[in-house]
């Protein structure tokens, strides 16, 4: 990086990444957690693509039996599987997803349930699991996620998708998931300014960190120019600024943290998963500029680890469109509000600058199988943790985020975990 | 029809539609907005345009049309009241 973007970097630290405050009446006050502290001590994910050849339940047992021999944990031992799908009975035509996958697995007449909250099921599949270990119920969890979306039509999908919507109101009148971001983005330019090319940084950054990622989707670079130019799916979003259709799945196996050691001494510990809700219908909000079940699970997240939005030294967020990512950095207090996209722009947030973000690629490159986002958003933070991310890994990597959206903001989960 | 009668309203963000659907597919691009009711609320609608120009930008006004199928279609003041809409049934 150039003295110069160095130095912008500095400034916008001191002057953007103030820690949160100043609202508390709108932050709920917590009970203080008497749970158990809880470990991530293993994590397994597929490559994230298109494959045709491949079936949903494959995908998933590959995934939790690569969690499975990173944890040094035998399918008998696990007490419990948590599953995050949105939509298996409409892309595959298969319902009753956990036993199915759980079994094929080598569980052995243990609880498996689906959760399904849109883009975050996974994340909330994690959040549940995090709680039954946290809540001294269980002593070893599995929690993963897993989508096979390319077995449809594009419009298909689309439909699909526009059902984590309002399908009343919103999807009566037309509204796809691409829409609802771009209206959010065109009225977040309208208030603070934020630009095409403020958009675009965003994406031409995540696939230069996808192109490094030999599990990404699309190992493709990006130009600014392409990134402009590309088809226009929803205005002002162009293909470029949306993420990708993409089939793939996440595990990881999590247990109490005092035993952790005993199965793998490169644990990660959770510090804090928070998940949180709002509307549905983006009408339906006041400020469409912000997700206010963002800032909420990012306040209390905080609150639970003991941390400030300073002290996160990498973040995996849900860019399913660029716009997204910029509004999550405003939401989560990494910068003030409204500057999310002069953030995106001056290179802050690239592998080297001063907080990156979606080192994986996010889910614009490395691909969004929206039932295995959430889990594998974790598995991409204790990479980092682990300092396992190769040409991708950063400098600083003792505490990282993870921030899981579903639908226009309806539910999130931010999870914050630190090196063992 | 009286002010507390309108169902007009004001522009609050819209997009338009390039990707629909399946089952919008013969509509696009078609323009969507999140509209402020003078009379107070939100409502996600179409707005009619026979060409780019007749668009709606954020803050314009926009003129209630008609509601079929439960969408209520809007057109910007100013631009002529055409009925745009992707089919011809009749009002309903």
């Amino acid at each position: 990086m150039s003295a110069k973007g160095g130095d912008a970097c500095r400034q916008s630290g001191k002057e953007l990444a103030k820690p949160l405050g100043g609202t508390p009446d709108a932050v709920p006050v917590l009970r203080e957690f008497s749970g158990r502290s809880v470990a991530v001590i293993g994590i397994g994910k597929t490559a994230f693509g298109a494959f045709p050849d491949r079936d949903l339940r494959s995908l998933a047992v590959e995934a939790v039996r690569h969690a499975l021999s990173d944890a040094n944990v035998t399918p008998a031992a696990v007490q419990a599987f948590y599953l995050g799908n949105f939509a298996g009975p409409s892309f595959v035509g298969q319902n009753h997803l956990a036993p199915y996958i759980g079994t094929a697995a080598g569980f052995e007449s243990i609880p498996c349930t689906r959760f399904e909250d849109a883009c975050a099921s996974s994340g909330s599949a994690f959040f549940h699991a995090w709680q039954s270990v946290a809540a001294g119920i269980y002593d070893v969890v599995v929690a993963a996620g897993v989508e096979k979306m390319t077995s449809q039509s594009t419009p298909r999908v689309t439909e699909i998708l526009a059902g984590a919507g309002d399908m009343a109101g919103e999807g009566r009148a037309g509204a796809t998931f691409p829409a609802l971001f771009a209206m959010i983005a065109r009225r977040h330019m309208h208030e603070y300014g934020t630009t095409r090319q403020q958009l675009a940084a965003v994406a031409v950054k995540n696939h230069a960190n996808g192109a490094k990622n030999p599990l990404a989707h699309m190992r493709k670079v990006i130009t600014m120019e392409q990134a402009l130019a590309g088809k226009p799916i929803a205005e002002p979003l162009t293909v470029y600024d949306c993420s990708l259709i993409s089939d793939g799945a996440a595990a990881v196996v999590i247990v109490p943290l005092d035993q952790a050691a005993r199965y793998n001494s490169r644990f990660a510990r959770v510090l804090s998963v928070v998940q949180t809700s709002d509307h549905v219908a983006l009408d339906s909000k006041k400020d469409i500029t912000l997700f206010p079940a963002v800032k909420a699970a990012g306040e209390k997240a905080y609150a639970m680890a003991g941390v400030a939005p300073n002290d996160i030294e990498v973040a995996e967020l849900h860019d399913c469109f660029t716009i997204a990512e910029i509004v999550a950095s405003e939401d989560l207090g990494f910068v003030r509000k409204g500057d999310g996209g002069k953030f995106a722009e001056s290179g802050c947030s690239a592998i080297n600058g001063r907080l990156p973000i979606n080192t994986s690629g996010g889910l614009k490159s490395k691909g969004h199988p929206v039932g295995a986002t959430g889990v594998g958003q974790i598995c991409d933070i204790v990479m980092q943790l682990r300092g396992d991310a190769g040409e991708r890994q950063v400098a600083r990597h003792r505490i990282g985020l993870t921030e899981n959206l579903g639908g226009s903001g309806a539910t999130c989960v931010v999870s914050i975990l630190a090196a063992a | 029809m009286s002010y507390s009668e309108s169902r007009d309203g004001v522009v609050y963000t819209e997009t338009v539609v390039f990707a629909p659907p399946e089952q919008y597919a013969a509509d696009a691009p078609y323009q969507l907005a999140i509209i402020d009711l003078d009379n107070g609320g939100r409502l996600t609608v179409r707005i009619l345009a026979n060409e780019a120009a007749e668009r709606a930008r954020v803050g314009d006004k926009v003129l209630f049309v008609e509601e079929r199928d439960g969408v209520a279609y809007y057109r910007k003041l100013g631009t002529p009241p055409v009925n745009a809409a992707p089919d011809s049934r009749p009002l309903v």
